[in-house]
């Protein structure tokens, strides 16, 4: 039996005790798979389980008042955590329906590969490759070459957390010492080319907002600094300058406590890498206060707590 | 002269930049994996071979833009006494949008008959508008999530456009739809185009016939009222969306702006901005309460203003022009012509409303049906 199968089979067994599930089906096109939330075990037969099922529907968790059964991959599972860490849900309220992951697509980077073309039809063969065909002709693309770029380097592909597992749990095979290789070599550009970088990329944001709604750690939404007048941090006027000033607050409210989820560069409409300024501020809270997000929900995120005396903080003894 | 132009491909860039003699040309240009309307110059790569990922409206309607600006002024004599300067300054450059499609173009005569057509025309729209002269490339295929036949445009539908181009294997025909138009033909580069306008007409049939239809064929979508005032209806349809900007941002016929004082010290701007209808902020008022606090309401409000509220003030245009990106774009893919599909029919207001009491979906009129 596929975990396809075993998903709805699960769901369908959980059902009396959660009003709905969140689950995947197919998009609008082949390429796309989209939220899907049931409310009755019939409803399963239109689920979908693929390399596609990339977005992390946690984040519609701490909405949600009733109890709810969501399917997880092992990133997702470190968004349940953080939660848990922060008191955002009720873990009673939640059956966590989690399946070891092998990797999902970008869609934004096949598309690349594809030329943008629309799509008439996608399979994924059984050597890890996704095959797209468009009018212009077929593509075989190995899903390691189109997957986000977290997928590279994936320490949790089994779920942390879960009620039910589908499947066999998978171990990593990716090196931890790489999870943050990408932000140390950012680092190593000087303090003008990381400027020139960065103004580069958010002179395309059209403050959409996709990001910060998307992503599932921001938890102020409606009430965020973006866009009230009291306090008025932010115009309205497009400058970089706002732009800037927006994902610098983003940013910093995800100091420690974003889970490197991609979701707000998976949404950003601007392909704009909006999530390597939080990683880079992850990898700074691993390197001062060794905590790693999403990882254990005894742990308590470095901003939540204070310590006079921090070990790797030296400043306040001057 | 000819009705008809020519463009040879390689002559594109010479043309724009006859064209850029004397306008700001702007034109897609490809940055990074995306097309974005830019001014053109020749560092930048034209990119012509998709629609842009956003709509040329911001080059006529921006994003953001000073309206005037004050200064408070003292009076010498009396300190007490205070006064306003404003200053507005509407100078706007001559401008081509090159290379926008058919749907773009329509975009703009939704904002018309809002910012122009009306006893209180716009001065800064219409100055812009006035301005600009459009050359739409028509579509040789549809992009993913397109449906421009539904809602009245195709993808050499010339509404909005003053030139339209279409692509052959050498070249572009290039046929005048406006006066305005029509000096296009009188450039250096353009050839007589009348042997290939055949061709033309033949590329841009083609093209119609693959675009898809969700709605039925040859007729503008009808919503059922009653359904569209059914909560139930939008507490299932729109569940998954994240209530974000990018498609009421990302749409070429969203017009909805916001106008804020920014303020220094004795002096500020006024500035109109764009708003989106799916933000929590757009109809919050000043004590606090809010007529739309959920995504829901809000999302309703979205469709409503394209396909009901748009269509009864003007002649029954909706106001969508079918382009596709907010289906294409959205973080969670909602579909907007998939609910439009449900609302269409009038008869299904009692399966939602029973399906919603037995926690389904409806299984009729839905495009995803197996
Ligand atoms: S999603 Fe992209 S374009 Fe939208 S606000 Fe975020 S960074 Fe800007
Ligand atoms: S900031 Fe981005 S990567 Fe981090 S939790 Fe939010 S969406 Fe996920
Ligand atoms: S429909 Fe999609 S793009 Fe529009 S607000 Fe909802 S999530 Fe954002
Ligand atoms: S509503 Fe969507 S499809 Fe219609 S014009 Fe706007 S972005 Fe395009």
């Amino acid at each position: 039996m596929n975990n396809a199968e075993q998903i709805k089979e699960t769901i369908a067994r959980i059902f009396p005790d959660v009003e709905t599930v969140i689950c995947y089906q197919q998009g609008f096109d082949g390429l796309h798979a989209t939220p899907y939330f049931i409310s009755i075990p019939e409803q399963v037969n239109k689920l979908i389980w693929n390399p596609l099922c990339a977005q992390n529907l946690t984040s519609y968790l701490p909405s949600i008042k009733k109890k709810v059964g969501i399917v997880v991959k092992g990133c997702d599972s470190r968004t349940i955590i953080q939660y848990l860490q922060e008191g955002l849900i009720d873990r009673a309220k939640v059956v966590i329906i989690g399946v070891p992951c092998t990797g999902v697509i970008s869609v934004k980077k096949v598309l690349r590969e594809i030329g943008h073309q629309p799509v008439v039809d996608v399979v994924f063969d059984d050597n890890g490759n996704i095959v797209v065909k468009t009018q212009k002709g077929e593509k075989r693309l190995a899903i390691a070459d189109v997957c986000p770029d977290k997928c590279t380097t994936c320490q949790y592909p089994t779920p942390l957390v879960y009620d039910h597992l589908i499947g066999e749990p998978i171990a990593s095979n990716k090196p931890k010492e790489d999870v943050y290789k990408d932000i140390r070599e950012f680092d190593a550009k000087t303090l003008e080319e990381k400027r020139a970088y960065w103004e580069k990329e958010f002179e395309r944001c059209i403050r959409c907002y996709a990001c910060r709604n998307a992503c599932p750690m921001c938890i102020c939404q409606d009430s965020c600094i973006a866009e009230t007048r009291e306090p008025h941090w932010i115009s309205q006027r497009l400058s970089l300058q706002e732009k800037f000033m927006f994902h610098m607050i983003h940013a910093a409210h995800l100091a420690g406590r974003c889970v490197e989820c991609g979701e707000c560069e998976r949404v950003c409409p601007m392909d704009i890498p909006v999530a390597k300024l939080k990683k880079k501020i992850n990898a700074e809270m691993k390197e001062l206060f060794n905590y790693e997000t999403g990882v254990n929900p005894d742990d308590k995120p470095p901003m939540y707590t204070f310590n006079v005396d921090e070990a790797k903080i030296k400043e306040h003894k001057l | 002269m000819s009705d008809t132009g020519y463009l040879p491909k390689e002559k594109i860039k010479d043309f724009l930049k006859e064209l850029a003699k004397d306008a700001v040309v702007y034109a897609p240009c490809l940055e990074g994996d995306i097309v974005l309307f830019r001014p053109f110059s020749e560092e930048r790569t034209l990119c012509l071979d998709r629609p842009a990922n956003t709509p040329p409206k911001s080059v006529i309607y921006p994003q953001s833009e000073t309206l005037f600006a004050f200064q408070y002024k003292k009076a010498p004599e009396d300190h007490q006494k205070m006064s306003v300067e404003l200053k507005a300054d509407i100078g706007v450059p001559n401008m081509v949008i090159f290379g926008a499609r058919p749907c773009d173009a329509k975009g703009f005569r939704i904002y018309d008959r809002v910012f122009i057509e009306t006893n209180t025309p716009d001065p800064y729209y219409r100055k812009r508008r006035e301005n600009t002269l459009i050359v739409t490339l028509s579509c040789a295929a549809p992009s993913p999530g397109c449906f421009c036949v539904a809602v009245g445009g195709g993808p050499a539908h010339k509404e909005g456009s003053d030139v339209m181009m279409t692509e052959l294997e050498g070249g572009y025909v290039i046929e005048p739809v406006t006066e305005k138009g029509r000096a296009i033909l009188g450039k250096h580069v353009i050839e007589d185009g009348k042997p290939y306008l055949k061709d033309a007409q033949h590329v841009q049939a083609k093209a119609h016939d693959e675009v898809r239809n969700p709605f039925a064929p040859d007729e503008l979508p009808k919503i059922s009222q009653s359904l569209f005032n059914f909560d139930g209806f939008w507490e299932q349809v729109v569940g998954k969306c994240v209530s974000c900007g990018a498609c009421t941002y990302l749409c070429p016929t969203c017009y909805c702006f916001n106008i804020t004082d920014e303020q220094g010290i004795g002096s500020g701007e006024r500035v109109r901005s764009w708003d989106a209808c799916m933000f929590f902020h757009f109809t919050l008022e000043a004590s606090g309460h809010n007529p739309r606090p959920t995504k829901f309401q809000r999302f309703k409000n979205r469709v409503g203003h394209k396909f009901i509220y748009y269509p009864e003030k003007y002649e029954g245009v909706i106001a969508c022009c079918g382009c596709g990106r907010c289906i294409r774009y959205c973080p969670v893919n909602v579909d907007i012509s998939e609910i439009v599909n449900y609302l269409k029919d009038t008869h299904q207001e009692l399966h939602w409303a029973s399906s919603r009491k037995e926690g389904t979906q409806p299984t009729v009129g839905s495009t995803k049906d197996e």
